[in-house]
């Protein structure tokens, strides 16, 4: 009795060891990883890296304020298309609940949650680079725009959902018209929660390189114009990196650093957002 | 006129509704329509083919398909005990407090780094370390190749699949658990007898997804594992995956048979991501309500 009851003491206490000591050795990677992000990123970036544009092969200095500017079109633009489509299908699964449009809308979504961000490049190649016969900021930002739609049908509706119902009852009640009623009772409601899904959309594609490969595809110049290829901060990494340059690798750390800092902003802006704005009934 | 504006924001609701929709179906037929001309001239062979040449015009996906299957279950492998680890960590010894929320957030944290990093890290300190370790083992020190990329996609997956896993032990009822420690279980026997066999199938569906995942990345696998289309003959050998062969070769295919063949891998990595995501979601959805 007493030797059974110590034997699984000591199990209880060798597993728990186990656990314990996995679960350490897991950070080590991690740790290492945003160890030498910060200890590499942080010496490349200076004043000349952040507002410079690239210098020719050969020549060092040189920055990739292109690469930023581009990475900023490329969000807005994403935005301004996944946001109204998300937000209005959104409002819609959260009305109707039931029914084969809203099925149909669900599975949807799920297909596009888990669809490899490179699959979205191709799609948006076929469907924008190829019958305008270019890459262009466009094309990558139709891209970025499909991989970020389903988060924020997805916040929309669970945010919409948590919303007492008797406040919807009260506006009707009022003779407030139904559109009135979830545009100006239902949405401002809801509006943190929604917010918080577009900050996460646009945390998740602001470090996307896939997609950007064959649409955005990059550029050494400082681009404006939609329509032509654009560089982001991803895709300096990735082509920096391959590159046989150690001046070029010194850059790509400090675009890596700086591409970090970025999505963290938004990640950071998400959680304050949800902290402050909490939906309290 | 109410009447109508009611009317007019229903419709916008339906119809954005329906663009989703149409959205989606719309990918799964453009991807389809291009892929037809590779099966067109190869034959459903185009999954079993051994060889890609796209010069000679011999589109066989086979060596993507084995260099996916390798390095994601190779991935899944590794690391399934750090994430199963790290699930019972924060899921029953500390689920809550200073150390999980100091876990929580580095874990957020690294989920948020985007995968290009973890490639260029990979590029610069993984690939010399298996180097190292190649030479010891006396096989060919390449450096990158399936057991590198393995090893960065299970880095990549270890926040996932664990933050999964602790929700699923976290919706364990209590009751449950505080029946066995009336019984005068340890915390272990509870975790063995109690909590892993009512979280068991929320764990699959995380294991599932984390899968998933390590099929759909892209650029970290592209940047270790070699780009090399030869079927591959060791775990150490560069390869392509079927991710990676699109990154690397999609803005070179010239012919229309060779675009079409690129497509056709992307269909068929739209169709294993989302049949294993559908799978996984249903899972965690029956568990949940």
């Amino acid at each position: 009795m007493i030797e059974n009851y110590r034997k699984r003491k000591l199990v209880n206490t060798l597993m728990k060891g186990l656990v314990f000591f996995f679960t350490i050795l897991s950070l080590v990677p991690l740790l290492f990883i945003l160890f030498y992000l910060i200890k590499q990123g942080i010496g490349a970036i200076n004043w000349e890296f952040l507002t410079h544009l690239p210098k020719p092969v050969g020549e060092s200095g040189g920055g990739v304020f292109n690469a930023i500017v581009g990475t900023i079109i490329l969000i807005v633009l994403s935005t301004l298309m996944a946001v109204p489509l998300g937000i209005g299908a959104g409002i819609y699964l959260a009305e109707v609940k039931a029914g084969k449009l809203a099925y149909l809308l669900r599975l949807g979504t799920d297909i596009l949650q888990g669809t490899p961000s490179i699959v979205l490049g191709v799609i948006a190649y076929l469907w924008v680079v190829k019958p305008m016969k270019s890459f262009s900021a466009l094309a990558g930002s139709v891209a970025l725009a499909i991989m970020m739609l389903p988060m924020i049908v997805c916040s929309t509706e669970e945010t919409l959902k948590l919303i007492p119902y008797s406040l919807k009852e009260a506006a009707l009640a009022l003779g407030v018209p139904y559109y009135r009623t979830i545009l100006k009772v239902i949405l401002p409601a809801g509006f943190s929660g929604i917010l918080t899904g577009i900050l996460l959309g646009i945390a998740r594609i602001a470090g996307e390189t896939a997609p950007l490969l064959f649409t955005a595809f990059g550029s050494p110049y400082l681009n404006l114009n939609p329509l032509k290829p654009i560089s982001a901060l991803p895709l300096v990494v990735f082509n920096y990196a391959s590159s046989p340059y150690p001046d070029w690798w010194r850059q790509a750390w400090g675009a890596s650093f700086v591409l970090t800092v970025m999505v963290l902003v938004f990640n950071l802006a998400a959680k304050i957002g949800t902290r402050k704005w909490e939906i309290k009934f | 006129m109410t009447f109508n504006r009611d009317k007019l924001f229903e419709k916008s609701l339906t119809l954005s509704a329906w663009l989703v929709v149409i959205l989606v179906a719309a990918m799964c037929l453009s991807l389809v329509l291009y892929a037809l001309p590779v099966f067109r001239t190869t034959g459903f062979g185009f999954l079993f083919h051994r060889l890609w040449d796209p010069l000679q015009g011999k589109f066989g996906a086979m060596p993507f398909l084995v260099g996916t299957l390798l390095t994601s279950f190779l991935a899944l492998l590794f690391s399934l005990p750090f994430s199963l680890a790290i699930a019972i960590f924060l899921g029953e010894y500390f689920n809550s407090g200073k150390i999980a929320l100091f876990f929580q957030n580095t874990t957020s944290l690294l989920a948020g780094i985007p995968s290009v990093i973890y490639g260029f890290w990979g590029l610069f300190v993984l690939v010399p370390l298996v180097r190292k370790l190649e030479i010891k083992l006396g096989v060919l020190p390449y450096g990158v190749g399936i057991f590198t990329a393995s090893l960065i996609l299970s880095i990549m997956i270890i926040p996932y699949a664990a933050s999964v896993g602790r929700e699923v032990i976290s919706l364990v009822p209590s009751e449950l658990k505080e029946a066995a420690y009336a019984l005068g279980a340890t915390r272990w026997e509870v975790i063995r007898h109690v909590i892993f066999p009512y979280a068991r199938s929320g764990i699959f569906a995380g294991i599932l997804l984390s899968l998933g995942r390590a099929i759909g990345e892209t650029m970290a696998v592209t940047m270790v594992i070699g780009n090399n289309n030869q079927f591959p003959t060791s775990l150490f050998a560069p390869a392509n995956t079927m991710a990676s062969v699109i990154a690397n070769e999609f803005t070179e295919a010239t012919s229309d048979v060779y675009l079409s063949a690129l497509i056709a891998i992307a269909l068929l990595l739209f169709l294993v991501t989302t049949v294993i995501n559908i799978i996984g979601r249903y899972i965690i959805e029956k568990l949940s309500v």
